[in-house]
């Protein structure tokens, strides 16, 4: 039990490559851990991940990061498993995830998911801009610079901006 | 549960994905250039779940296999008469309006085929399948409103429309004609029976063309004689292997 307090502890130091603000814990996207004792002698960590997104290119470097950090901290054995089902959902950011997401820059994803399942040509609910807060906001595209974001305008201030879109 | 289907699965997807990413730095507009790249990726991703499985699938079928099948040797090692896609994802890009057009009859049909696969008794299809579901959701949305933007747009862009919808109706047939292997699966609980979303497609796309101001083609257009599920393809699916699979051909192993 200890021991799984510690990996979690440890795993909260690593940070998503693309979003470099969020731990993978505040990401959501470690789904379990478990210590055991290896039979090469020493503690070994079961850890299960899921992806953002399918094709997500940052879930391989996440895995080699996972390994190196245990490593440093003395685990001498290290399994990774990937799981799909549950699917993750934004709803599984944290809340100090998604306040460091707003002071990054970018729009956190809101709790409801309506993006999602808009009519065709609308937005959907607004979305409040990271920088002056109106909500007074556009969508330019639904797909940004990563899998997990859109593209906004502010009609205020007139920034663009990354919306973290519900997922 | 047999490979046959997840095969199948990851060719669907790891196709359309290399068709879609050959526009990566073309877009016609920066945002959309993203966007097209960022179904590519989807889809990518999607097949690589869909080959991982289906090597695991060989891999055990077969007493100690001397090479034991990888995701990376089924997309980069298989000749094309073994490639399972259906014909409609390797057609060329062409114009926007075809890409586009492309795009949303596969993200329809898709759509209604991961919402039944999320069903299976196949516990790693049915994952698979409802992690996808939320990406397409996504495909769907935006080919949906490129279809009804382009169509109901310029007259240029509408008669481009009509011209891809003139390339490309004719295999949207195929989606629906089963395969054995896809009947065998259905029947078994594992696969899903095509037919049970037929009707939903024909009025997702009778919707969007309607709001596009589209006709709908109503004559079935049956006349192509290729089966791309069974392995009969067009000449395009050569010219993208013939691309995709050049390095690990030539320098077989290789990795960077
Ligand atoms: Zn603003």
């Amino acid at each position: 039990m200890k021991e799984n307090e510690k990996i979690w502890e440890i795993l909260e130091t690593v940070n998503d490559p693309e979003v470099p603000v969020l731990s993978i814990i505040d990401l959501g996207i470690v789904r379990g851990v478990d210590s055991f004792i290896s039979p090469l002698g020493g503690n070994g960590a079961n850890i299960s991940i899921t992806p953002t997104y399918s094709g997500c290119p940052a879930m391989d470097v996440i895995s080699m990061t996972i390994r190196m950090v245990l490593m440093e901290n003395g685990f001498k054995e290290i399994k990774i498993n990937t799981v799909l089902s549950p699917a993750w959902t934004t709803d599984w950011m944290s809340e100090a995830g998604k306040e460091k997401l707003k002071a990054f820059g970018i729009a956190p994803p809101t709790p409801k998911q309506q993006v999602c399942h808009t009519p065709l040509f609308h937005d959907g609910e607004a979305i409040q801009c990271p920088r002056c807060n109106s909500y007074h906001t556009k969508l330019i595209s639904q797909f940004g610079s990563t899998a997990c974001k859109a593209m906004y305008q502010c009609l205020d201030c007139q920034e663009p901006f990354d919306y973290f879109k519900c997922h | 549960m047999n490979h046959q289907l997840a095969l199948h699965l990851a060719d669907n997807a790891l196709i359309l994905g290399h068709r879609n990413s050959e526009w990566t730095g073309h877009g016609p507009v920066l945002e959309q250039d993203i966007a097209i790249s960022n179904i590519a990726l989807d889809l990518i991703g999607q097949a690589r779940n869909f080959y991982q499985y289906a090597a695991q699938l060989i891999n055990q079928s077969t007493q100690q296999p001397n090479i034991p099948s990888t995701e990376d040797s089924l997309a980069y090692l298989r000749e094309s008469h073994e490639f399972k896609n259906c014909l409609l994802v390797e057609q060329p890009n062409g114009d926007w309006a075809k890409t586009i057009l492309r795009q949303f009859f596969f993200s329809a049909y898709q759509f209604y085929y991961y919402q039944e696969l999320q069903k299976s008794k196949d516990s790693t299809l049915a994952a698979i399948a409802e992690k996808s579901l939320k990406e397409v959701t996504y495909h769907l949305r935006w080919s949906s409103e490129w279809v009804i933007r382009l169509g109901d747009g310029t007259d240029e862009s509408r008669s481009r429309m009509l011209k891809a919808i003139d390339e490309l109706w004719m295999y949207t047939d195929e989606l629906f004609e089963n395969t054995s292997y896809e009947h065998k699966a259905a029947s078994e609980g594992f696969g899903v029976d095509i037919s049970l979303f037929k009707n939903d497609w024909d009025k997702k796309v009778k919707e969007v063309f309607e709001e596009a101001t589209l006709p709908i083609p109503t004559k079935e257009l049956n006349n192509v004689n290729w089966f791309g599920k069974e392995g009969k393809h067009s000449e395009h699916l050569g010219n993208i292997l013939a691309e995709m699979q050049f390095l690990q051909r030539a320098y077989p192993g290789c990795e960077w």
